[in-house]
């Protein structure tokens, strides 16, 4: 299907290439964090508050310094006499290092312990005894605003409540218009629970600083080794780490989804601890630690509306959102989009209005949230669409594909203005939903289904037709600190025509030291085997805003193209020099270049990169080197289909993912294999919020499962055999019309599946669940309607 | 993993074990596949002062049919019944609960006995050997005793198991004529511990009358409970759909879950009823099938 212009020694775009970095990874030779191990090297451990808010009376830490083998107990004092007790966050909030005298949230960090073994360290953190005085929390985000509310955020003077921004966009009369006068009118209220990446491998670092040279060498688990640089220096200058002074090595990452963006407390002491004692730190947290402490995901209360005609027509959707961040606005985003992408909740369809509003507010809670997987807030957008979209299919009747078909951007209608100011560079919406019905033969199962119904067995068909918005981005609009987000690639070939090439974005899994060499391999004809990749050492490579995002293909990705094509430009006048002809005579085939109608006059890119360093014309500079910086022009809009069937048991309300057939449009695809593995983790991460996780907090700001035997990871038992496919439209901009596929499954699911099962659950009166939907929420539901022993039961 | 110090001793055999746990008393803690040990030292939610590991000593892992009796040393993965053709002619149940213990990695190395000498109702097991009526062999320096299935789960930790003893084996009376079992549990994901979980066993006569019935139920009592009502709500009927739901009802009455994350009390008693009438209908299905 996937057409490629390279031969398979080659492997450029399109080829199946198996994944390069696999080979260290399955024989147990990745390099991740904590496998850097550096002589003399100190352990840190971390005493963490009971507590969701209190005041520290007092920490006493002798018992812990009588312990042998325990260096160092570090406080918030201790750091204060730096100023280094405050750092800011990627979203100019202000977040504690360590706590002067208050405790925000529960499993905070109160002290550290350095010792010289983690055992050590560990037992220490018992032996310290810290006395709070505990405060009533503020936990649910809704009170949050009440006039009795105390004000959390005590250290900001100005701070009179706990509101931290507004944020609107759209079309706010005309749409208060519509809504007044429309036939029909359908209104949800839902939440989309707070999450938590949970990557395999947790947070870490080894902050390594050498007195004699006054250099830190931090090796940490980063997916933006180089803007945490850059917020290092910001933090840590003024007492003389300045950004030349500092080297980020982000190793193997197990695992990042977003929540290895932020700079946490831990990486801030670790360095501090290095820096007063002079040795090698590391700290590695647990796995509670990893859930409790770490930034979350998600947590939005999004009030969803639609309007529009009783035969279908749609005519404006309006949101609000309530955004618990916790105690500090720790998220993500780029700087002017303080709610990411939410923007994007108008979906594939076309909507002539719009309006959007956000108010984001502090509670006792850690601080967040970052983009899981979620190419910034588009998850929370796509889910409020879809299931506001099947709210109005159920209330005018209509079946929830027709209504699709019916309010699509038609593909002609490209580029697209959206009501809330985005250009969708390109799509095919109702080419994805064909193929996606087609592929789980959506007619016969409607048939099946009102069968079932008539039995009284509960199965369901649920849709999602999303747009994505990835490849952040231009910088007229996005910057993160005020760097612009653009990303950078920096190709080097050696004279015997094997390469390098560095990025400033960092793998976590995604396949970059393939996928990468594929994208050089199409341009120049070198075969992707002969090109080594290398990310993630600030030392080396060019700067850039890193992984997250889907941004690595529309942005680094690019920026591997263009500077590939300078590398052929220069190719291409070698070629005339050897081959004694004019520029304009030559013609390229992958590989080689070769004169217009004499083909076996020709010269190879081996041989034309030999003579960049052994003959190269007088006047040209030698050696066959290039770098690009990639701003991109516009976002990419990759899409998808998705339609999942659920069967529910009528005793225990166990659901079965009966089949998920996913369709999605990325443009062009650089490696088939990679794009359906990222499809097949995507869509279980999918299924993750939509049937099992969300962290739950009491009323006192405990958190109530933080360990994994109750925050509930799927695992391969419960995903669904996942059947992908795909439809490519290219992105107009994209130098390879790419779009990015890492984070559509992950947006597109959890609709899809929720829509299902409350599609199962339509007979008996349910309009909408919150996801995570459980049996035992599906229980309460149909409890609560009434219905549970005389229809279901017995049935 | 990153538990308080501790000591440890593997000794090779059973009198050597049973000496040093005299010797170290309260301190002490017997590891056998340390599944249920192990990660609540890793919490420090235990904390034991020396670990004494059965697993050097031979004699204490096996399977086989004596006497009409199938016995189970202590020592026994749950992968092992898990896979055994001959537990299987009689017990397919054991098939059905280790599919749902954890994951392949705890059955390969979590043992059976280290499973009942827990004590915690959330485990599978305990639900398994009240309906299949099983008995318990338990060592001491003075000798060994055998203690019933039902006088054997004294509270939340705490069994028959006194300090200075260790289990050795579990015996399970073979059925003689047609019978058939069954468990289920409903978990929230793949090794969870149960909502609610129901083992059954029946046995029955030529003429399809049910002779014998056990139930036991997993997690919904502060131990594991044997649902008495509904056992004798089987006994003496030909396994009818009336008997079936009385049997389910009384499980549901008569069990004592709490509330947790996995759902209300309400909820719970929901799904012992459902499930308990599913297990059943299995069990009366298999016992056909013999």
């Amino acid at each position: 299907m996937i057409q490629c212009k390279t031969s398979k020694e080659i492997s450029g775009m399109g080829h199946s290439m198996k994944r390069k970095e696999d080979d260290r990874f399955i024989h147990g030779k990745g390099n991740y964090t904590d496998d850097v191990k550096l002589p003399g090297t100190l352990y840190m451990d971390i005493v963490r508050s009971p507590y969701a808010y209190a005041k520290i009376k007092n920490i006493d830490s002798s018992e812990a310094l009588k312990i042998p083998g325990v260096l160092a107990v570090i406080t918030g004092k201790d750091l204060e006499q730096y100023n280094l007790h405050w750092m800011p966050t990627l979203m100019s909030d202000t977040q504690m290092v360590l706590p002067v005298d208050t405790v925000m949230y529960q499993a905070q960090e109160v002290a550290a312990i350095i010792a010289t073994e983690k055992y050590i360290a560990r037992d220490a953190r018992e032996a310290v005894r810290v006395e709070y005085e505990v405060m009533k929390p503020v936990v649910d985000p809704f009170k949050a605003l009440d006039a009795d509310a105390p004000i959390l955020r005590t250290d900001k003077p100005d701070k009179k409540d706990n509101h931290i921004w507004h944020w609107e966009v759209g079309q706010k009369e005309e749409t208060e218009k519509i809504f007044q006068e429309a036939e029909v009118t359908v209104k949800e209220q839902m939440h989309i629970p707070r999450i938590h990446v949970a990557s395999i491998e947790t947070c870490g670092c080894v902050a390594s600083y050498d007195k004699v040279d006054n250099h830190l060498t931090m090796y940490m688990t980063t997916q933006a080794p180089h803007a945490i640089r850059t917020v290092f220096a910001l933090v840590a200058g003024h007492v003389g780490l300045t950004e030349e002074k500092i080297r980020v090595i982000s190793p193997d990452i197990g695992g990042g989804f977003g929540g290895k963006v932020p700079v946490y407390p831990g990486y801030v002491i670790a360095i501090a601890a290095s820096f007063l004692i002079g040795k090698p730190v590391k700290w590695i947290e647990d796995r509670s630690e990893n859930l409790q402490a770490d930034s979350f995901a998600r947590d939005y209360h999004i009030t969803a509306e639609l309007a529009g005609t009783k035969d279908g027509k749609i005519l404006a959707t309006r949101m609000k959102v309530l955004a618990d961040h916790g105690y500090t606005d720790a998220s993500a985003n780029p700087s002017k989009f303080p709610t990411g992408m939410f923007s994007i909740g108008t979906g594939s369809y076309d909507y002539p209005n719009a309006f959007m509003e956000a108010d984001a507010v502090y509670t006792n809670k850690p601080p967040g949230g970052v983009a899981y997987r979620c190419s910034f807030r588009v998850t929370e957008a796509v889910h409020a669409i879809e299931r506001i979209t099947d709210r109005f299919a159920l209330e005018i009747g209509k079946d929830p594909a027709a209504l699709r078909f019916q309010n699509f951007i038609k593909k002609e209608q490209f580029p697209y203005h959206s009501p809330t100011g985005w250009e969708y560079d390109s799509g095919d919406y109702e080419a994805g939903l064909k193929l996606a019905m087609k592929g789980i033969d959506y007619d016969n199962l409607r048939i099946e289904q009102a069968e079932k119904r008539k039995k009284g067995e509960l199965m369901g068909i649920g849709l999602s037709t999303f747009t994505e918005i990835v490849g952040a981005g231009p910088s007229k609009d996005f910057d993160i600190l005020g760097i612009k987000m653009f990303d950078s690639a920096e190709i080097r070939v050696h004279p015997t025509g094997k390469a390098i090439a560095r990025f400033g974005t960092k793998s976590q899994g995604q396949g970059h030291e393939t996928t990468y060499a594929q994208i050089i391999a199409e341009e120049l004809g070198i075969p992707a085997k002969d090109i080594q990749i290398e990310e993630g050492d600030t030392d080396t490579a060019p700067y850039g805003l890193g992984t997250y995002a889907s941004r690595s293909t529309p942005t680094a990705g690019a920026a591997a193209v263009m500077a590939a094509r300078k590398l052929r430009d220069k190719a291409k006048k070698i070629a005339a020099y050897l081959l004694e002809v004019s520029e304009d005579d030559l013609e390229w085939e992958p590989g080689k270049f070769s004169v217009k109608g004499a083909p076996e006059k020709s010269k190879t890119i081996q041989e034309i990169v030999f003579a960049s360093y052994t003959n190269h014309p007088q006047g040209m500079e030698a050696g066959f080197e290039a770098t690009h910086y990639y701003d991109p022009p516009n976002l990419t809009f990759p899409s998808g289909a998705y339609i999942c069937v659920v069967d529910i048991d009528p005793d225990t309300f166990e659901i079965k993912v009966r089949r998920f057939v996913a369709i999605d449009d990325a443009g062009h695809i650089i490696n088939p294999m990679i794009a359906q593995g990222q499809v097949h983790g995507g869509l279980t991460q999918g299924i993750a919020p939509a049937m099992y996780e969300e962290l739950i907090y009491d009323d006192d700001g405990n958190i109530l499962n933080g360990t994994l035997m109750d925050y509930l990871v799927p695992t391969a038992v419960e995903s669904p055999s996942w059947e992908t496919g795909h439809t490519v439209t290219p992105s107009p901009h994209h130098p390879i019309g790419a779009k990015g596929i890492g984070e559509s499954p992950t947006v597109g699911a959890p609709p899809a599946i929720a829509n299902a099962i409350v599609d199962a659950l339509k007979p008996y009166g349910i309009t909408h669940l919150d996801i995570p939907i459980t049996p035992y929420k599906i229980f309460k539901a149909l409890k609560e309607k009434g219905v549970l022993d005389k229809n279901i039961v017995e049935s | 993993m990153i538990p308080s110090p501790f000591d440890y001793t593997a000794p090779s055999s059973l009198d050597e074990a049973l000496k040093l746990l005299h010797d170290l008393g309260d301190d002490a803690k017997i590891l056998a596949g340390g599944h249920s040990l192990i990660p609540m030292m890793k919490l420090r939610f235990a904390e034991p002062e020396h670990l004494i590991d059965l697993n050097n000593i031979p004699g204490l892992s096996y399977l086989k049919i004596e006497g009409g009796m199938l016995k189970i040393g202590a020592m026994t993965r749950e992968v092992e019944t898990e896979e055994s053709a001959e537990v299987a002619v009689h017990f397919p149940i054991f098939a059905d609960v280790a599919k749902l213990i954890a994951d392949p990695q705890v059955r390969n190395f979590g043992t059976l006995g280290g499973n009942l000498a827990h004590g915690d109702a959330a485990n599978d097991q305990p639900a398994v050997m009240l309906a299949l009526d099983a008995s318990v062999e338990i060592a001491g320096l003075d000798g060994r005793r055998t203690v019933g299935i039902d006088d054997f789960f004294y509270g939340f930790y705490s069994t028959a198991v006194q300090e200075g003893e260790i289990l050795t084996e579990i015996l399970i009376p073979i059925p003689s004529g047609r019978s058939g079992n069954a468990y289920h549990k409903v978990e929230r994901k793949v090794g969870d511990y149960a909502t609610g979980g129901v083992a059954v066993h029946l046995e029955m006569d030529e003429q399809g009358i049910c002779t014998k019935a056990g139930i036991g139920l997993t997690n919904v009592n502060p131990t594991p409970l044997r649902a008495v009502r509904s056992e004798a709500a089987l006994v003496g009927t030909s396994l009818d759909n009336g008997a079936i739901s009385s049997a389910a009802q009384f499980a549901s009455e008569d069990c004592n879950p709490s509330s947790d994350l996995r759902g209300d009390i309400d909820y719970k008693r929901h799904i012992i009823r459902a499930v308990t009438k599913k297990m059943i209908n299995k069990a009366k299905q298999r016992a056909f099938k013999n």
